[in-house]
Order: C-alpha cells, then structure tokens, then sequence
C-alpha cells in the first residue's frame, strides 16, 4: 500500500473515532449565516414578498390593469384617517388609485417587476464583470493596464445619464431596461474580481494546472473563478438593491416601466402626485420598497460577515 | 504637484472627447427627431427647419460642426426652446444648481463627520447603534421617496413641533430664499450624510486603537486634542476619496430633487431634454456633469496627497 493510501485511511479512521465531519467554506459560511439573526428576518421577509410577487396574482380577485371607475382613489376600509373621501368597498386591502385599479395587485406586479430586473440586471452584471476581471487579472500585463484603465474611465461617468439616455434612444423597451442597467453596474465587480484573481493565480494549483497544459480560459474557468466565489457573491447580494433602485428611479422619472405595467418607482411617482388626497399610495409602494432593500443590505452583510475569512 | 495636476488634467480630456462622442451618437441614433411631436408641417418648412439646424446633413458632418462650435465655447441653439442657445440656459440653471450642490455637500460633510465621529466615540452603546441605524435607513430609503413624504410632513400638513408652526414651502425656487432651500437640500444630503457617517466611523474606530493614539493618551494629552488634533485628520482619508462619488451621487440626485420640488436648474433640464429629444440641451447638460465630475476627482486626489504624508505624487 502506497504511503499516501496509508494516511488518507488513518485519517479516515481518526475521524470516524472522534466523529468529526470536515466542513467546507460554505457549509461553515452557511451555519454562520444563519446565527445572524438579521439576516435570517431578511432572508424570511424576501422570500414572503417574493413568494406573493408570484402566487397572489394567479388568486388575487383584481387584475393589475382593472380600471374601475366607481373606485377612484379610496382608502381601504380599515384606513384610520375616516375623513377620506371615500372608502374602497371589496377585498381592495391597500385602496385603489387614481384609475380605480387595486393598489394591492399593483405593488406586487410592482415587486415582479423590480425583482426581476434585479435578478437579470445584476445577471448581465455578473458575466460581464466577472469575465472581464478574471481576464485582465489572469492575463496581466499591457492588457491589464488597457482594460483597467478603461474602467477607470467609465467610473469617471456619472451612468444613470447613459441609461437614461439608452432609454430614450431604444424607446423604454422592456427588455433593454434590464441589460441598461446590468451594462453599467459592471465595473466595481469587474475591479473585485481582478484584485482576487491577482492574488489566486500565483496559488501553486494554478501553476500546476498551467504546467500541465491547461489553456488560459478553461484555467479561469476551472480553477480561478470557483475560488473567488465568495466576494463575489457578497457583491451580487449588495447589486441587487442597487439596480432596483436604479430602475424605480427611470420609472419615477418617467422613462422606465410604462403603464398599464407598473413598477414601485411608477408608483411612488403616482403615490407622490396624490399624497394630499391618498397618502396610502404613496405610503404602501414606499414601505414595500424600503423594506425590500433593507432585506437585500442585511443579507449582504451578513454574507460578508459569514465568508470573511479573517474572523472565524 | 503642478505637474501631476496639470498631467492629470490632460489625462481627463480623452476621457471627455469619449463621452461627448458616445452620447452624440447615441442621441442621433434614435428613432424619433426634436420636431416629430409639433404639429404637421408642410414638407418645405419642415426642411427649412432641418436645415436651420443642420439636420439635413450627414451625420459625420453634423458631428464635425458640433465639435467645431464646441472647441469655441458655443453648445448651440436648443432645439426645443426656441429662441434661446443651450449657453444661455445652463448659464440660468447652473448658478441654481450649484447653490442647491454646495450647500448640499458642505452639509453632508460637516454632519457626516460630526456624527461619525460621535458615533466611534461612543462604539457600541446606544449612542453608536442609534445613528447607525439612522445611517443604514438614510442609505437605504431613495430620496423619490424621502422627497415626497418630506413635503407631505412639513409643506402640507405643517409640523408643529414645542408650539412653533413649521410650515415650508413644498416646492419652487422663489431666488433660493432659504426657506425654499431646507427641503432640497435636506433631501440631497440625508443619503450623503448617512455614508459619510459610515465611513468616518469605521475609520475612526480603527484610528482610535492604533499606536499612536495610544502613545498620545499615554504623555497625557486631553482626550479633545487627541480626537481633533490627532486622530481626526487620519480618520477623514476614507471621506476625501469618498467626495468624487458622492458628487456623481449628489448630481443624480439633483435631478430627481430639482424635478420634484420644480427648482429651475440644469438637472431639470437634463430630464426634459431627455424626454423630448433636445439633443443639443441633453449634450450640454452632460457634457457639464462629466467636466465636474472628472474635475472634483482630481481635487479629491490632490487633497488625498496633501493629508497623507505617506502619498508621493508621482
């Protein structure tokens, strides 16, 4: 029996004896996490909201585009303020709106909406910056510099000015919302990802894997970008509110989701034209909203806190 | 330093030739012109307009004669508010704005610092963990929401706090009298203010443990001098790198603030130049903002330099 056999069996059998299991970096990470209470709320809250974005509509008794003359702008009936001019009869359990349409129905179209472009946007984000890093780190050199020094130049733009400008151009298309978004929002990952593979690729498995003959783009992909998971995920997490945000602000602006489709920042904007007559359109859209990012920045920090390598 | 200034200077134009280049095409290419929307014209006259503006050229020469007039100052005339060139409104819009700016990252400095450092001070009790949590909403909530319930709270109903009626105006500009300023500007800065406090708190929590403190507490140095004399200055390295985005994040902000509130300056006329093609307007506007941008970069590298000691330029 060969001598590395011989110990990979006495490991084996200390282990058994004293009943320890080995424990990944993200089975540690995951227990870690889950001692963090905040985070552990969060990931409860997100997922309720999300979970309703999906399945309330199929159910709901109001379509999110049912204009209903008979109940413009009423407050729903539990609403204390009682000198409202009018109370929404039904299952309209967050009023209606300035068309009559159910603002229950509406915030949660509101939340499909800014999840997905979430998801999609930081999606886009996520190839482009984690390609682009891996590679300017793993090649180096001038084309490191060349590369750098672009997104250097990009930083230097304020880009919700390009997007707004890419909306107007293409027209609010639907679709191009999301890839505006996620195109811009690549660059600090882009950094991220390059300062990690700098430091990954002097690890002695990557020069093995070179000596043997692998080529650089299966390098990066087999061993440099499994192994910057971690920031990279954190960052993902902390994207995600940002490109929310983003988006709600073209929409409130006017040059986002267009209407029968509705979005939060759609709503806010509506919410904030009758606030003096209908302070709950404005007031559900918001809290929802706000409580969705807190979720998104708590669970970021708990990530961070659970895969920081520092403190365990 | 003059030199580093100066080859950081020249540095920026290439950047702002790029960007001026991207969003003149990116205007152009889109489907739809600044005159679709009036009303039907005889095909002579709507030539006769396309040609006042040059639009019946191609576009590289259209190009071309844009740069050339911008190489001498001149942004054009705009093309949907008659009579008037894109110099003579962002020369309105601009004084406004930049009041509306200054106060507002002036505010943002001084109570992002303040709190900060009132916060690492107290690390861990009540004091720490309520302005950081103060902090953490202000980061969160955007200001299109802030904005509105702020008008609600005090420019609609009144606040009426110890037996004073406090009642703002919710909107206009009215010359930036100060009472029409405490809205906007509260509203510009609040996000600052919270990353600002952040920043400094996390800096200052470290300072306060290093060495040298130590060793300043140690000769018996009263606690005031050693926050303000000595650690202070290190703590605030994080903010000035921090001032280049939180300009860009101050200038996106003005565009939602100036177009809530109805504050006549150039963020406003960003949006509706957008929203109606007025390519020339839009280019000004942008062209403005990047200058600025690139510009407070650098100041805040400079700045950086001269508070370390340990920065060379090179």
């Amino acid at each position: 029996m060969s001598a590395a056999g011989l110990t990979s069996r006495n490991t084996e059998t200390i282990e058994r004896a004293l009943d320890i299991k080995g424990r990944s970096l993200w089975v540690d990470a995951r227990r870690r996490l889950m001692k963090n209470r905040a985070a552990v709320v969060s990931i409860v809250l997100l997922a309720t909201i999300a979970l309703f974005a999906v399945f309330v509509p199929l159910v709901w008794p109001y379509s999110y585009d049912a204009i209903d003359y008979g109940n413009i702008l009423c407050a729903p009936s539990w609403w204390p303020d009682r000198s409202v001019s009018c109370f929404a009869g039904g299952h309209h359990i967050f009023g209606t709106e300035q068309n009559g349409r159910d603002l229950f129905i509406r915030v949660l179209y509101g939340a499909r909406i800014s999840l997905a472009v979430g998801l999609v946007a930081t999606m886009v984000s996520l190839l482009i910056g984690v390609g682009y890093g891996a590679i300017a780190g793993f090649v180096g050199g001038k084309l490191d510099e060349l590369m750098m020094r672009f997104v250097d130049v990009l930083y230097a733009l304020p880009y919700i000015f390009l997007v707004i400008i890419l909306m107007v151009v293409f027209n609010q298309n639907f679709f191009l919302l999301f890839v505006a978004i996620g195109a811009v929002e690549w660059l600090t990952m882009a950094r991220i990802v390059r300062g990690q593979t700098l430091s990954i690729k002097e690890k002695e498995f990557v020069e093995a894997a070179r000596a043997a003959g692998v080529g650089t783009l299966t390098n990066i992909r087999r061993h440099i970008i499994p192994n910057i998971l971690g920031p990279v995920v954190v960052y993902v997490t902390l994207t995600i509110p940002t490109v929310i945000l983003s988006e709600s602000f073209l929409s409130f602006l006017g040059l986002g989701i267009r209407d029968p489709l509705t979005s939060w920042g759609v709503l806010i904007s509506d919410g904030a034209a009758h606030m003096e007559t209908a302070p709950w359109m404005l007031l559900f859209p918001a809290a929802i909203m706000a409580i969705t990012l807190f979720c998104f920045n708590f669970i970021g920090d708990g990530l961070r806190d659970a895969l920081d390598p520092k403190d365990r | 330093m003059l030199s580093y200034a100066i080859r950081r200077v020249l540095g920026a134009i290439p950047t702002l030739l790029i960007i001026i280049t991207l969003v003149f095409f990116m205007m152009r290419i889109a489907p739809g012109g600044p005159f679709d929307a009036q009303r039907h014209l005889p095909p002579e006259i709507e030539n006769n307009i396309k040609a006042a503006y040059h639009l019946d050229k191609p576009l590289w020469q259209q190009y071309g004669l844009y740069m050339g007039n911008l190489a001498r100052g001149d942004f054009g005339p705009s093309f949907k508010n008659h009579d008037f060139s894109v110099n003579e409104l962002i020369a309105d819009g601009l004084p406004v704005s930049a009041k509306l700016g200054i106060s507002a990252i002036l505010i943002s400095i001084v109570f992002g610092i303040a709190l900060g450092t009132v916060a690492a001070l107290n690390q861990n009790d009540w004091v720490d963990h309520g302005v950081m949590g103060i902090a953490m909403i202000g980061i969160t909530i955007p200001s299109f929401v802030t904005a509105p319930i702020l008008m609600l709270a005090f420019g609609i109903y009144g606040l009426h706090l110890f037996g004073i009626d406090l009642f703002l105006p919710a909107g206009g500009w009215n010359g930036g009298a100060l009472a029409n300023m405490i809205l906007p500007v509260t509203v510009l800065a609040l996000p600052q203010i919270a990353i600002i406090a952040r920043l400094v708190r996390g800096s200052m929590v470290e300072v306060l443990r290093s060495n040298y403190v130590r060793t300043a507490r140690a000769k018996g140095l009263p606690s005031y001098t050693v926050v303000y004399r000595h650690a202070l200055r290190a703590a605030l390295l994080p903010v000035v790198s921090y001032l280049g985005p939180a300009v860009a994040g101050l200038l996106t902000g003005s565009l939602i603030v100036e177009t809530i509130f109805g504050i006549p300056g150039i963020g406003r006329y960003f949006v509706e130049g957008a929203i109606n093609r007025d390519y020339t307007l839009v280019m000004g506007v942008v062209i403005y903002y990047a200058a600025f941008v690139i510009l407070l970069n650098l100041a805040a590298d400079i700045l950086y330099a001269v508070m370390d000691p340990r920065v060379r330029f090179q």
